[in-house]
């Protein structure tokens, strides 16, 4: 199972993202931006940083990469692809998933482990929780209020693609508490908390059993890993 | 095509020759009439106005530390053969270089950037993280985590939160944007700092040892190459104006000497220069800080062959009307300098496109011995590089003994009213840990990323961050900064030891062995005499410690001009401590995660208050003689701790500094949330000291520890064996409360309520407080 983590220019958590890739038992594919060429992968991450320095707005530049090109196209015909803060930005400006991410409510960048809960498990990234799961994954960003029109709020709620909601704070003003959402197929995820930051014990969030412990974030990675076998 | 532009007509060599007698604009480059006088006895005639511009900057005390040199030196004389050991590469360079085994090694090195940031706190700090994480790059290292000593004015100034939002602001937007996770730090509050703040700028780097670059150009005919940002109007005399310079009021505004940092151009530049040095496609390399293309061109020329010629209008502009002394004096950010061979040329501007880093080759190293630079066909700059880069001026500055120091020492916290009931202890306790200096600093930290790069094994709140170096055998380091003014205004040698030994502490109470120190030293002016002794005195406290306990300093900073009008900051000389560790799994956190610990003191209670939080925040006194210090005896602390962390048989480990027991106990509740019940009656009886003493003193070479009850023998064995003073103090337990047995209680509500309250009043809200 190969899974690509493209990066851009600007990209921050790519080298997490591979790594998060590995302890999950596939084998990560590093891809880069300005190629026309996934190599072959199985699934795709867009992972997290400041790509072109969030110029213009966040993930606006990098969505018209080279290789977005391939990653578009590849998520048409149903390959997993999950975008994770910057790579979340980034399918929102290419149009791979509806909305908007604005400036955090307190103005601030904000680093928090988050609380979420899975909100729909039938999605390529979240297979492998149990329905209404509460999990803990860290949360960093300036710009990750979610925004959509009305319209488009109603259907992901009335769509169940509302995969990822904020629990018990809502960290900056996203409506209705909308952490993370996926396309209608259920094959594109996007969220703004970091699941790769909580993929190896000893290097994420706290939790009730230990210090840096919290490994909620693996089930991403080994959930498109059984999307994949099963396809 | 080409853009037209106006070239600007310098002022050539030969015109100098024939013109000895124009008069130059020196004293508002900020070199005194001397210096001057002596740049022209070197060259022979009046220097071009382009070489004048040259030396202001690198004369300048930020560049040449003309005034601390002859202090500094002891860093590199007081060494035994220990020291020498490990230390890949020392003071001089770009940052140290310390070989952490495996094959691996670390740069780490602090430095300031306090007056920019109190101009333009936003930028001035940005950039700050820009410079330091540039030196790293240039020793052929990834930057791989950042942290910041930072030191305001008082909280409640309406100025201070104009600072410290810009600041925070600034790290913030800088660091995070480059992934690099910010793993600790300090913040002060002082009136002190109120129209000086300090922002010192921490970085630390890995490399393997076969990846050391170094700053020199070799090679007769290898390639001078500019590559990064565009050269712009910013930042121009930064070095020389700003930071040699004391603030005054009523001057002109100096924000045009601030740089302007973009943190984008920076992550790719570090990512560009990783893949140059894994290809091996760089002979030396420099970054471009304080003084710009003047120092780099300068310094490679110095510490390679000698000779290097420079046709500066290739360098890419900005802004296209900048002259040539501009364009050597120009600040700009995110620009580096590296030596290439022509054969590797291609290779390198292959990698640099790649990364779309704009690059000019600007000319090549010489055996003239001459650093010559052309601009547009005419020489502009002829000069022995070494006369520019090393041979500076060095003052021995007049150093005075200040008259009032022994009356400042003799008034000492004895006459100070304790408290006489629980009540009243209950109340100091909950003053203290609401105060600013004691307070959490999360509204702050939580603006940083400390998860990016999945290292991160121990961050802030913690005493020490640590970061995994391999992730294959768990090889990291922990790094630690502190400084106390308030003990250094009343003895800056004991100042200057007592931020090594907490920084040492810091380190060791997170497991790891310290194994060196870099230090970015904040004072006054030195061109007055009782600041040069505050100076002289804290550099051999540090240099004398450093010495006792054998860990070399590999690098750091010197900042004067550190006052408003006459009146000096608190001399602040802030200790970088790295140590290294086998296996982060072994690291110790600071707080308590368990019920059922025993929790155990280690070391000896003095009545030590002088100088400490209790006496600043209940009696606003400073006043007396600062705690004593024991180096030995901290070593045997540190030695013990490692032990305990290789053993696993210690949970939790939090030095004893400001604040003293209460202030250490009370964060390790908060910490996970997990509550206690001490007792200080024994300690009192065993210290002979009051409860307000066994409570408040700062004595050192204390840490409180706890231990799973089925360790309790081995651990008990471990300090009498090592013949170190431990006291069981109490028990962690879930009674949701810290009980300080005979005295009073403290919810953890409370205590949370306490803690984290202070700076959100003041400066805005916390996400989810």
């Amino acid at each position: 199972m190969r899974i690509g983590v493209i990066t851009f220019p600007g990209s921050l958590d790519d080298r997490d993202a591979q790594r998060a890739v590995r302890l999950a038992g596939a084998e990560p594919v590093a891809l880069w931006h300005g190629e026309h060429d996934l190599r072959g992968v199985d699934a795709i991450v867009l992972p997290g940083g400041f790509s072109y320095g969030d110029y213009l707005r966040c993930g606006a530049i990098a969505s018209f990469s080279p290789i977005m090109a391939e990653v578009i196209d590849a998520a048409n015909s149903g390959m997993p692809v999950l975008g994770i803060c910057n790579g979340f930005q980034m399918l929102t400006e290419a149009h791979l998933l509806p909305g908007g991410l604005i400036r955090n409510e307190l103005g601030s960048f904000i680093c928090r482990d988050q609380k979420l809960r899975v909100e729909n498990v039938n999605t390529a990234w979240t297979n492998q929780f149990e329905a209404g799961a509460e999990i803990t994954i860290p949360l960093k960003n300036g710009e990750g209020g979610f925004i959509a029109d009305a319209e488009t709020i109603a259907r992901l709620e009335g769509e169940g693609q509302v995969a990822f909601r904020y629990l018990e704070v809502n960290p900056n003003g996203s409506i209705n508490d909308i952490a993370g959402i996926s396309n209608a197929r259920g094959n594109i995820v996007g969220l703004m908390p970091h699941p790769e930051h909580a993929t190896e014990e000893g290097f994420g969030p706290d939790t009730a059993a230990a210090m840096r412990s919290g490994v909620d974030g693996l089930t991403f990675f080994t959930s498109a890993i059984h999307a994949l076998i099963s396809a | 095509m080409s853009t037209p532009t106006t070239v600007s007509a310098a002022d050539t060599v030969s015109n100098a020759a024939a013109t000895p007698d124009r008069v130059q604009p020196f004293g508002a480059l900020g070199l005194k009439e001397d210096e001057y006088l002596k740049i022209r006895e070197i060259l022979g005639r009046r220097p071009t106005s382009g070489e004048l511009a040259m030396y202001s900057v690198m004369w300048s005390e930020h560049c040449s530390y003309k005034s601390s040199k002859v202090y500094l030196r002891q860093f590199g004389d007081k060494v035994s053969e220990k020291m020498k050991k490990n230390l890949m590469v020392g003071m001089g360079e770009n940052a140290g270089v310390v070989d952490i085994g495996d094959g691996w090694a670390v740069t780490f090195k602090i430095e300031s950037h306090n007056h920019p940031s109190y101009i333009e706190p936003f930028q001035g700090a940005a950039t700050g993280v820009g410079g330091i994480v540039r030196d790293i790059i240039s020793m052929g290292a990834r930057p791989v985590a950042v942290m910041d000593a930072l030191r305001f004015g008082a909280i409640d100034d309406p100025d201070t939160a104009r600072v410290v939002h810009g600041v925070v602001a600034g790290i913030s937007f800088y660091g995070n944007c480059l992934g690099l996770p910010n793993i600790g730090g300090e913040t002060w509050f002082d009136s002190v700092y109120q129209a000086n703040p300090l922002v010192n700028a921490l970085a630390v780097g890995v490399l393997r040892h076969e990846d050391l670059h170094l700053a020199n150009a070799r090679g007769v005919g290898n390639k001078v190459v500019l590559f990064g940002a565009r050269t712009g109007g910013d930042g121009i005399g930064g070095a020389s104006i700003l930071a040699s310079d004391s603030f005054s009021a009523g001057g002109p505004t100096k924000r045009p000497a601030v740089q302007v940092g973009d943190p984008f151009a920076e992550k790719v530049l570090i990512e560009c220069c990783l893949e140059l040095f894994r290809d091996k496609l760089v002979e030396g390399i420099q970054d471009l800080g304080a003084a710009g293309i003047s120092c780099a061109t300068s310094e490679l020329a110095s510490n390679g062959d000698g000779g290097m010629f420079i046709e500066l209008e290739k360098v890419l502009l900005r802004d296209p009307t900048l002259t040539a002394e501009e364009i050597l004096m120009s600040e700009s950010q995110e620009r580096m300098m590296a030596i290439v061979t022509p054969e590797k040329l291609e290779g390198f501007l292959a990698v640099t496109a790649k990364w779309d880093v704009e690059t000019s080759v600007l000319g090549e190293v010489t055996d003239t011995g001459r650093l010559v630079i052309n601009w547009h066909g005419e020489e502009i700059v002829n000069v022995e590089p070494r006369t520019v880069a090393v041979d500076g001026p060095v003052y021995n500055r007049p150093v005075a003994y200040p008259a009032w120091i022994d009356a400042l020492q003799a008034d000492s916290t004895a006459m100070l009213p304790r408290a006489s009931t629980p009540d009243e202890l209950r109340a100091q306790a909950v003053a203290l840990l609401g105060s600013p200096n004691l307070a959490s600093k999360d509204w702050i930290t939580n603006q940083y990323d400390r998860y990016v790069m999945g290292n991160t094994a121990l961050s802030f709140p913690d005493d020490g961050g640590m970061v995994r170096v391999d992730e294959e055998t768990g090889l990291g380091f922990a790094v630690a900064t502190d400084a106390n003014g308030r003990f250094s205004q009343l003895d800056p040698y004991r100042g200057a030891q007592l931020a090594l030994a907490e920084a040492f502490r810091n380190v060791a109470v997170t497991g790891a062995t310290p194994v060196a120190v870099s230090d970015c030293l904040n004072f006054g002016s030195p061109e007055n005499p009782e600041v040069m002794w505050q100076f002289s005195r804290a550099v051999e406290g540090l240099s004398d410690g450093c010495l006792e306990l054998e860990i070399p300093v590999t690098g750091g900073n010197v900042s004067f001009y550190n006052q408003t009008g006459d009146v000096p900051i608190h001399p602040t000389p802030v200790v970088a401590v790295l140590g290294v560790i086998d296996d982060v799994a072994n690291r110790i956190p600071s707080g308590w995660q368990d019920e059922g610990n025993n929790i155990y003191l280690l070391g000896i209670t003095r009545d030590e208050l002088d100088g400490s939080a209790w006496s600043d925040v209940l009696h606003h006194h400073l006043g007396g003689v600062p705690p004593v210090v024991d180096f030995a005896g901290e070593q045997r602390l540190a030695g013990l701790i490692t032990a305990g962390s290789e053993q696993n048989i210690i949970a939790s480990a939090h030095d004893l500094s400001e604040g003293g027991l209460i202030q250490a106990v009370s964060e390790s509740v908060l910490r996970f949330g997990v509550g206690a019940r001490v007792w200080v009656s024994e300690i009192m009886q065993r210290d002979g000291v009051d409860a307000t003493a066994a409570l408040f003193s700062e004595s050192t070479g204390r840490a409180i520890v706890s231990v799973p009850r089925e360790d309790d023998v081995r651990f008990v064995g471990l300090c009498e064996g090592r013949g170190y003073p431990v006291l069981r103090i109490g028990v962690t337990d879930s009674g949701g409360a810290l009980e300080v047995q005979d005295q009073f209680t403290l919810t953890i509500d409370e205590l949370r309520d306490t803690h984290r309250g202070t700076l959100p009043e003041h400066f805005g809200p916390v996400v989810g407080y």
